[in-house]
């Protein structure tokens, strides 16, 4: 689960990490008593979006030379001027596609003066199954750039579990990041910080770039974005309120409520599998014949009738979907149940489109002669390359 | 010859008590007699469980007792993902030699702790979220569909389980069989990895080709792939086929599986399937060909 920029720096700030102060608005008519909180004389209004890339993003609505979704204002009619163009218009960035995303909110923040931009993110490194610290001294650009250009300049810190962050790992750090006098200081009580409120909260992402040093030699996070474990939301009801669903694809949403794992793509052949390895073959195997998927459904293992039923919906209530494929190899997932979800779906909701169903393993005799039976037109298939042409074929 | 498991491993089950692992130990013992030996449960201790067609149980109050009670050399959990990990480090301390957890949401940070407590021993961990592990005719852990085996010379070893069934079903299809098919599972932070179990079926007499199956998140394929042409220089080579899921994945979607996630610029399927070709594995395009990818391998 992701959330919001300054939601993210309320959660490091509760454990104690450095961050500017803040206002978030979400009308432009809050925008002047929200900028005469801060000190001033400096202020940065910046576009709250489930996406990076905002500084270096465009607002559709506006002109090729307007500013970004992260702009600087000098006085607290700057900053209502800034406010005006960008609530409520389309920040393009390059991590939202060509749609955009809708600016529905903004964070005011106190300015810093900034010495030097770091970069510094904490995720778990699989290789060795512990939380990383990700480090550079390139910080306010983009990471993977630095990665692609100059590896060497990407140090990865990892933590033992056991003993948490420990004086030695924070010597690296600091060395690392070539930091010294206060700033070092400042990263002897920051580090920590970060990995508690990491560990804490069940962060499965947390990417502060840039983490800067201000010109008073001073640490402070400057951005903050952070994903959660969806693993983990069951034992913090705090960071479930976090959610903005405005932010997310309505049909995932309601996948996420029959617990459905659901992706929305760019395609428009829908697509009903168990399994996430057999959900992704199948979309690959669709395009290997020419076309695209418009989702990744995966209903996993002991899903319901029901179940069944709402993962159908959800993909025939999909405008782009020309054609369905439903690819079934059952294991504990019994293939009746498939059967009787997609025919209860369908004598609910109709069916427009093409359908092919491909059923394999666990009753799968039995789920034919319920689709058979349903005098539904469905394509039966007999394995996944001759279901994927057979779709493919249908939706010409 | 079969790897992990054989018709000698004695297993105990940890979350027999509920739903899923009463079904699959039913289906388990139905399956050319698996020796599930008895169920764990911290407070039914001392009781039986009993299965739909009456088949029974003990069921003993910690690993431990289960245990020394009946010989158990390997463990299956079926605990709900908020125990499952505390399940896994009791096993451990058991010293169960062999534990598969097929727990799927298991919160990451619960697997950091497990990970940590696991190198620390002698245990070996399959999963979590996974399928299991099945020799044919002799022994099942997990929720494989036993039907679709055939006693055969294949090894198989997968992050997915739906796609370890198509190449079980598959190489049965061609009159191959499989040795031993194992599913490592979908998570980022687990026990055994590709690297694991390829070192077990190189060195299986019995394993005569190997179908590996991967995809995109993480660099454990990329790792297995360096693992077998260091292997290979040691003159320890089997013909191999592959699969990786998750070609037309967008990058930064985690898709159904927590480990599968293009991130970073990391861990995506092109780069994958270099590395695996680069190791000598025919990468097959399709996943409704693998088991034909393997027999042409063979042929040569």
């Amino acid at each position: 689960m992701n959330i919001h920029e300054y939601q993210g720096k309320q959660v490091l700030k509760g454990f104690g990490a450095p961050v500017a102060e803040g206002v978030a608005i979400t009308s432009v008519d809050q925008a002047e008593a929200a900028a005469r909180q801060l000190p001033g004389p400096l202020y940065v209004v910046k576009s709250q979006i489930h996406a990076g890339g905002r500084g270096k993003g465009k607002f559709k609505e506006l002109g090729p030379d307007a500013k970004g979704g992260v702009r600087l204002a000098r006085t607290i009619e700057e900053v209502v001027a800034h406010a005006k163009e960008m609530l409520g218009n389309t920040l393009v960035t390059a991590q939202t596609g060509d749609a955009g995303k809708q600016v529905n909110r903004l964070y005011i923040e106190d300015g810093a003066d900034i010495a030097r931009e770091l970069y510094c993110s904490l995720l778990v490194d699989r290789s060795v199954g512990r939380v990383a610290f990700v480090v550079s001294t390139e910080g306010g650009m983009d990471i993977e750039a630095v990665a692609h250009d100059t590896p060497e300049k990407i140090h990865t810190i990892a933590i033992d579990p056991e003993a948490g962050v420990t004086p030695a790992d924070i010597e690296l750090l600091n060395a690392a990041y070539e930091l010294s006098g206060e700033a070092a200081e400042d990263g002897k009580t920051l580090f920590p910080i970060l990995y508690k409120a990491f560990v804490e909260t069940d962060m499965s992402l947390l990417e502060v770039n840039p983490l800067i040093v201000m010109t008073n030699g001073r640490l402070r996070v400057l951005d903050a974005k952070v994903s959660f474990d969806g693993n983990a939301l069951f034992r913090h009801e705090d960071i479930k309120a976090l959610r903005d669903e405005t932010e997310e694809d309505a049909k995932e949403i309601e996948a996420s409520e029959w617990d459905l794992a659901y992706v929305a793509l760019d395609g428009n052949i829908g697509c009903m599998v168990n399994g996430a390895g057999l959900a992704m073959a199948t979309m690959d195997i669709i395009k290997l014949y020419g076309k695209e998927p418009a989702n990744f459904c995966d209903v996993g293992g002991g899903a319901s009738k029901e179940k069944v039923a709402a993962a159908f919906k959800i993909i025939t209530a999909d405008p782009a979907v020309q054609g369905i494929l439903v690819n079934i190899f059952g294991g504990i997932m019994k293939c009746d149940v498939i059967a009787e979800g997609v025919v209860a779906a369908v004598k609910e909701v109709g069916l427009k489109v093409p359908l092919v169903v491909r059923l394999e393993g666990t009753n799968v005799e039995l789920g034919k002669k319920i689709l058979n039976e349903s005098g539904l037109a469905i394509t039966a298939a007999d394995d996944l390359d001759d279901a994927a042409q057979k779709i493919v074929a249908a939706v010409g | 010859m079969s790897i992990l498991v054989n018709r000698d491993t004695k297993i105990i089950v940890q979350g027999l008590t509920g739903k899923t692992g009463g079904f699959h130990t039913e289906q388990a013992l139905a399956y050319y007699g698996t020796q599930m030996v008895a169920g764990v449960h911290p407070t039914k201790g001392g009781t039986n469980w009993t299965g739909s067609h009456g088949e029974t149980l003990p069921i003993y109050a910690s690993v431990a007792e289960a245990r020394d009670a009946t010989g158990a050399d390997a463990s299956v959990i079926y605990v709900p993902p908020a125990g499952a990990a505390d399940a896994i480090i009791e096993a451990i301390e058991a010293e169960i030699p062999f534990i598969t957890c097929i727990t799927e949401g298991i919160p990451v940070m619960d697997m950091v702790r497990v990970r940590a407590r696991l190198d620390r021993s002698n245990s070996r961990l399959l999963g979590p979220n996974c399928p299991g592990v099945l020799t044919p005719e002799e022994c099942k852990i997990g929720i494989m569909p036993g039907s679709i085996f055939k006693k055969g010379n294949v090894g198989i070893v997968s992050r997915s389980g739906t796609l370890t069934y198509e190449a079980v079903f598959q190489t049965t299809n061609e009159g191959l069989g499989q040795t031993t098919a194992v599913g490592i599972g979908g998570d980022p932070v687990k026990g055994t990895e590709f690297i694991d179990v390829l070192e077990l079926f190189l060195a299986d007499p019995a394993t005569e080709s190997i179908i590996m199956i991967g995809e995109i998140g993480g660099g454990a394929e990329e790792d297995a792939a360096q693992f077998l042409i260091d292997e290979a220089k040691k003159g320890r080579k089997k013909p191999m086929a592959g699969f990786i899921a998750g070609r037309t994945a967008p990058k930064g979607r985690t898709m159904g599986h927590a480990g599968a996630v293009v991130s970073g610029g990391k861990g995506d399927a092109e780069s994958k399937i270099a590395a695996m070709e680069a190791a000598g594995i025919k990468v097959s395009p399709s996943p409704a060909r693998l088991g034909k990818t393997l027999v042409e391998v063979l042929k040569g």
